[in-house]
């Protein structure tokens, strides 16, 4: 298992060598002159040039890209065009407001797709099932800043129960982590029901069964515990997807994480702030992912085997 | 589709399904009833997108601030947005955009993961582990991020969301593609060809493309419904479609302001991607069922 | 032959299978009396209904299968009318059942020590930690070595004899009354096999169980049993005790299966197989299902379905050979 935790480990190094790359040469790929779109189209030559000057822009790339990571390794993403503040400055005051939303979802959503997934398998064929996989379907295909608009024109405005915007209190909680919620617990219900329909018929659950085990340990103890295992790994790709869409969650609700920040950032033209969120976005993902395979390992123990 | 694979009579397995099997495969999605839904409402969104900008008699861009923000009525069907244009019109003309962006992405996306997938499949070894780091460089970037990354260095507007759309699309179907060749490349047959003296390239054209068809189109199925949500989005966040474009996400950015009090204004435009996004998926899920070995009778 | 003690009673029981081409009678109108404390070997082919019977008696048939009639008496209560909660204090505690597939019927994220304990929780209220202790005696019963350390270990770390024991340790934890075998060796090494069939021996007298072993080998009966069933096509052809079904076999169907077997003492190059396949279930013949294939069939077996008799020795058979309307139709013609 250690020995599999360092090898996976070493793995993730590459990726995040070109996850800075990538991020690097974002900056390359704006069409025209960078420093001319970030210092201003109106702005006169002078300005520009001093742009270009900060931005490091007169050197030759391979130079930037070794000064780029030498100053991440020192923890110095750059600083903001607009605000002139260090960029993770601006970063962290917002990091745990979306790292929570996206948690707080990815529980939701985990919850609620397995009590569906569960209760659709077991009912398989029947009305309920049909009805749950006909509800998840529909809650994968809908936008979800759609679903925060219409949870706000209904909960907000014509209810007036929850705050339509804002984030801190439990009621600013509840509609922004549905909305991002939604969408995950549709695939989750979706893969645990499959899952577990082809749990279901293994001779295992046959032998609890015979055991004299009631038909709710049989099913969640027995069953579930072997269904979940491809859920995981479901759960994982999931998580970074309902981080990605914290951006549209928090543009919707107005909330001030990392989502909203880049948001700003791209329409103010604030590059280096766009970077610095994009590349928090993908490490968190490289380590969810990590930690992902590391579980799956830890549940799935005939993997040592196969 | 005879004459598609010139070797249709060989055994196939795992998730490939070769050329001659896909009279059964029809036969199963015909049994499927929220498959073929699913098919019919996509040839109904293609016709209507072809031939209802013809149909509808208000213009979809044109400003009429006298009729701003009506209900729905006999003549305003879905109502009016705020700069007094018939929203079901713009929804209408919006379909052509939806149905372009998705097929265009997923076609590009295709045309760059595909032959990635096959390269790294087939021929394996090094250039593989180059293509497969690549890959597991763009997927590192959760969901839309790499969506919204692009379009905000390209810019907005249509072509720049295909782009970006597509980009986000390759890693799956260069995944998807290396695994079903490594299954195909498997095959007895592959390796008597190869003895006979053919070319990789012939190989690959003749022999493995057909043998990994359905994977293809099953995932190309499943990710238009993804591209017309993303684009959706890209153009909600204001970074796709630009006004008066009547994009539907854009429509949705536009009416936000003025939903309190005018709902319609943003429940149509909303319901109509997701009707979409429906349509692609429910197609999409019965394609696979019917393609997928395990379920063949 | 001294008639048994019934300890199970198994009258008309009738299991079918709804599928895209029809009913599937797998078990189709079978009476048949599990004697106590005494083997029953049922014999047949696969696809003869043996299994399905087996997996009927602790109502374990799987979907899209379903108990269409019959009764099963236990102690004059009737299996099939118990609630669900009556059933389960059955099933793993006075039946228990062990099946084909060792490598399979054990679930693969627990140990095997908590699977085993998980009866000895369920049926006599034990804490964990006292269960996880009986399991691991249970272990050394069933001969496994190092028991301790292998109750902690999980189904892939075993082999597949071991895993069979585990099974026949999880099965015999609260000391059944009746042990259900459904061929418990076919899945394992010829070696291991006599080695586990060895073990539910010795594992029944000294418990003095009812044992039902289930099995597509006479050879497996002939070690194990004390009475046999030949089941054909969902039906009971021909019960007898061991001993007088392989001195003196009656019904042609287990002729046929003698026959099939690779015997020593004889100088044979080839085997007889019974010519002919197990009929299509959903198209049974109309009268006797084997007449086809039998190589003594006449008129009348074709047209009506013969009777499981008695017959003088206490042997019971379902063939028209064993009846005075035979003798008339060998007079007629």
């Amino acid at each position: 298992m250690f020995k599999f935790i360092v090898r996976r480990f070493l793995q993730t190094i590459p990726v995040v060598i070109g996850v800075t790359l990538l991020v690097f040469s974002l900056m390359h790929f704006i069409p025209g002159d960078p420093a001319q779109i970030m210092a201003g189209e109106t702005a006169p030559p002078e300005q520009v040039e001093r742009m270009r000057e900060r931005l490091g822009l007169n050197d030759p790339v391979y130079v930037q890209y070794g000064r780029y990571v030498t100053n991440l390794l020192q923890g110095d993403m750059g600083q903001s065009i607009r605000s002139s503040r260090n960029v993770l400055d601006e970063i962290r005051p917002r990091f745990w407001i979306t790292v929570k939303l996206a948690l707080y979802s990815t529980i939701l959503s985990v919850f609620i797709g397995l009590i569906a997934g569960v209760f659709s398998a077991v009912r398989r064929y029947g009305l309920a099932d049909t009805t749950i996989m006909i509800i998840a379907l529909f809650g994968l295909s809908m936008p979800n800043f759609w679903l925060g608009l219409m949870l706000i024109q209904f909960f907000s405005i014509e209810l007036s129960l929850l705050p339509p915007s804002g984030w801190g209190t439990w009621q600013q909680t509840i509609l922004p982590v549905i909305t991002l919620g939604t969408a995950g617990a549709a695939i989750i219900a979706r893969v645990t029901r499959a899952s577990m329909l082809e749990v279901i018929n293994q001779d295992y659950v046959r032998t609890a069964r015979a055991k004299g085990l009631s038909e709710r340990v049989v099913i969640y103890k027995h069953a579930l515990k072997n269904a979940m295992i491809p859920v995981i790994t479901v759960v994982g790709l999931e998580l970074g997807v309902l981080l990605s869409g914290t951006v549209l969650t928090e543009t919707v609700f107005s909330i001030n994480g990392m989502g909203r920040l880049v948001i700003h950032a791209i329409s103010s033209r604030d590059f280096p702030v766009v970077q610095g969120v994009v590349l928090i976005f993908a490490l968190m993902f490289v380590l969810v992912n990590f930690l992902v395979d590391v579980s799956y390992r830890y549940f799935n123990k005939r993997v040592d085997y196969n | 589709m005879t004459g598609l694979a010139t070797g249709s009579d060989n055994d196939t397995s795992g998730a490939v399904v070769s050329t001659s099997n896909w009279r059964l495969v029809y036969r199963k999605l015909k049994k499927n009833k929220t498959a073929l839904f699913g098919g019919y409402l996509i040839l109904l969104l293609i016709v209507v997108a072809i031939v209802g900008p013809y149909l509808t008699v208000h213009d979809p861009v044109r400003v009429d601030l006298g009729n701003r923000l009506q209900s729905p009525s006999a003549e305003f069907w879905l109502g009016t947005d705020h700069n007094g244009r018939d929203v079901f019109t713009r929804l209408i003309h919006g379909m052509q955009i939806t149905l372009f962006v998705g097929f265009a992405s997923v076609l590009v996306g295709a045309l760059v993961g595909v032959p990635l997938g096959i390269v790294s499949g087939y021929y394996g070894g090094a250039i593989d582990s180059v293509i497969m780091r690549i890959i597991d460089v763009l997927l590192a970037f959760p969901g839309i991020l790499l969506a919204i990354a692009l379009v905000s260095v390209l810019g907005g507007g249509i072509g720049n969301v295909i782009i970006a759309v597509a980009v986000f699309a390759i890693p799956t179907f260069a995944r998807v593609v290396r695994g079903s060749t490594l299954t195909v490349k498997k095959l007895e047959y592959i390796d008597a060809v190869r003895a006979l003296g053919a070319t990789d390239l012939r190989i690959i054209v003749k022999h493995v493309l057909p043998n990994i068809l359905s994977p293809i189109i099953v995932q190309a199925t499943l990710r238009i419904a993804i591209a017309i949500l993303v684009a959706s989005t890209l153009s909600f966040l204001g970074l796709g479609a630009q006004p008066p474009s009547p994009e539907w996400g854009r429509m949705l950015s536009d009416g936000r302001n003025y939903m309190f009090d005018y709902p319609h204004v943003a429940l149509f435009p909303g319901l109509a991607i997701a009707i979409a996004v429906l349509a692609f998926n429910l197609f999409g899920d019965g394609l696979r069922d019917a393609l997928d070995p395990k379920t063949k009778k | 032959m001294e008639q048994p003690k019934p300890f199970l009673e198994i009258r008309n029981l009738t299991t079918v299978f709804d599928t895209d081409a029809g009913q599937v009678k797998a078990v189709n109108d079978l009476s048949l009396v599990v004697p106590e404390g005494k083997a029953l070997g049922v014999v047949g082919e696969s696809g003869s209904g043996k299994s399905v019977m087996s997996m009927s008696i602790l109502r374990l048939v799987r979907e899209p299968g379903r108990i269409a009639a019959g009764e099963i008496l236990m102690g004059g209560e009737d299996i099939l009318k118990l609630s669900e909660k009556a059933l389960r204090r059955i099933r793993g505690n006075r039946i228990s059942m062990i099946f084909q597939e060792p490598m399979t019927s054990l679930n693969p994220v627990f140990t095997v020590g908590e699977q085993i304990a998980e009866a000895y929780q369920v049926h006599q209220g034990m804490r964990k930690s006292k269960a996880l202790e009986r399991s691991v005696d249970m272990l050394r019963q069933v001969g496994i070595p190092s028991p301790e350390k292998r109750a902690r270990q999980y189904p892939f770390e075993l082999s597949g004899g071991m895993r069979q024991r585990v099974m026949i340790a999880m099965a015999l934890a609260c000391n059944p009354s009746l042990l259900i075998a459904d061929e418990p060796t076919t899945a394992l090494d010829v070696t291991i096999q006599a080695q586990i069939l060895d073990l539910i021996k010795s594992l029944q007298t000294e418990l003095n169980m009812s044992v039902i072993m289930i099995t597509h080998n006479l050879g497996v009966v002939a070690e194990t049993c004390d009475y046999v069933a030949v089941m054909y096509c969902g039906k009971v052809v021909e019960y007898a005790d061991v001993e007088t079904l392989f001195r003196e076999p009656k019904h042609p169907y287990t002729l046929g299966l003698f026959n099939s077997l690779p015997r020593h003492d004889e100088d044979r190059d080839e085997l007889i197989a019974i010519q002919g396949a197990v009929p299509n279930p959903t198209n049974l013949p109309t009268g006797c299902t084997f007449a086809p294939r039998c190589p003594d069939a006449r008129p009348l077996c074709e047209q009506e379905a013969p009777a499981l008799l008695d017959q003088d020795d206490n042997t019971q058979v379902r063939c028209w050979k064993f009846t005075e309307k035979w003798q008339e139709t060998v007079e007629n013609t």
